[in-house]
């Protein structure tokens, strides 16, 4: 049952796809519609902004469009668009400016999964994991790029090994190595709080 | 874990603690590692460090969006589109218009025997050089960008 819904699921992708690069927008609409959540998020944990991950994410399904003759129906569409959304996401941590203006204007983008029924029941405590999250947030924020990819695509999208190997289009040992890397890292900024 | 193809007896340890971490060690490897464990202490101490990270990060997720996002997501997407085949034309239409200005100007001033000839003369160096930087431009925008085989590898 499971398997037919997915075969179904990867053919009406892969239709979508065939109609979006002969220029069909609705199709490209729906694909949108699908993945945007996604885009957003990895932008996200990227970038560490609302408003800067709604941009890049949208502006990454733009070009996306623009550059449809590149789409390949066989392939899965969100490999080909993360592509696009990594790469504006590092373009943009790199431009000094940027960079400037998100140190001044730093917002939380990690939260507590504990949620509010917790922070309610024991005020004290809540503010000892908000604490605790803006040092996780921080440290994760000083990671090099593509350490805290691999850190961000593990942790908080749940992904596997091999899932990340697929989208990275890198081996599964390296990223074992990235993610040995950005733990030990963030073990080393934590200390005084683990 | 499926990757067995590691350089060293460290890199091989530090990938089984990756994966027992992350739920995605099997049985053979799950005995490799206690190994390692019971003979390495400080292999052990870096293990239980790995652990607490593990346990803090576990207890965070991105902060959700504003539901509203959503809803005009699709709409800011399609603008985009929209603004992008507005600046092709628009673009389009300043070079000729701009084009056909200076070609006018320029023919103007030659035929004009009341300017001295060096005016005329920087003039049309003036003009040619402008051509020349913005074919140069758009060529490498066009081909070099399309050739560049590299152009996708992040530095």
């Amino acid at each position: 049952m499971e398997f037919a819904f997915v075969e179904q699921n990867e053919a009406s992708e892969r239709a979508l796809v065939q109609r979006a690069r002969a220029g069909d927008r609705r199709a490209f609409g729906e694909l949108v519609t699908r993945y945007m959540r996604r885009a957003y998020y990895a932008a996200l944990g990227l970038v560490g902004s609302h408003e800067d991950a709604l941009d890049l994410s949208q502006e990454a399904f733009a070009r996306a469009f623009r550059a449809r003759a590149n789409l390949d129906p066989e392939l899965p569409f969100y490999g080909y668009l993360y592509q696009i959304v990594r790469r504006l996401c590092f373009n943009f941590l790199r431009d000094s400016r940027t960079r400037r203006v998100r140190m001044e204007e730093a917002t939380p983008w990690l939260m507590n999964q504990a949620g509010a029924k917790a922070a309610a029941a024991d005020p004290g405590r809540s503010a000892e994991r908000s604490e605790l999250c803006a040092q996780v947030q921080a440290a994760i924020e000083r990671l090099p790029e593509r350490e805290r990819e691999v850190l961000v695509l593990k942790e908080f999208e749940g992904l596997r090994y091999r899932e990340i190997a697929e989208l990275l289009g890198i081996p599964i040992g390296t990223v074992m190595s990235r993610l040995y890397t950005a733990r030990r890292n963030l073990a080393a900024e934590l200390e005084g709080v683990l | 874990m499926s990757d067995k193809e590691v350089r060293s007896p460290e890199e091989r340890a530090r990938r089984l603690i990756m994966a027992s971490l992350d739920g995605e060690l099997s049985g053979g490897e799950r005995g490799e590692l206690e190994r390692l464990l019971d003979a390495h202490p400080t292999l052990r101490a870096e293990w239980a460090r790995f652990q607490r990270v593990k346990e803090v990060t576990e207890t965070m997720a991105l902060r959700p969006a504003p539901e509203e996002v959503w809803s005009d997501y699709w709409a800011s997407v399609y603008s985009r589109l929209e603004r992008g085949i507005g600046w092709i034309l628009f673009s389009l239409g300043a070079i000729v218009l701009l084009s056909y200005g200076a070609w006018a100007g320029v023919k103007e001033l030659i035929a004009d025997a009341t300017i001295p000839w060096f005016v005329k003369v920087s003039l049309l160096a003036l003009t040619v050089g402008a051509v020349v930087l913005l074919v140069s431009v758009v060529r490498e925008k066009v081909f070099v960008a399309r050739r560049q085989r590299y152009k996708d590898v992040e530095r």
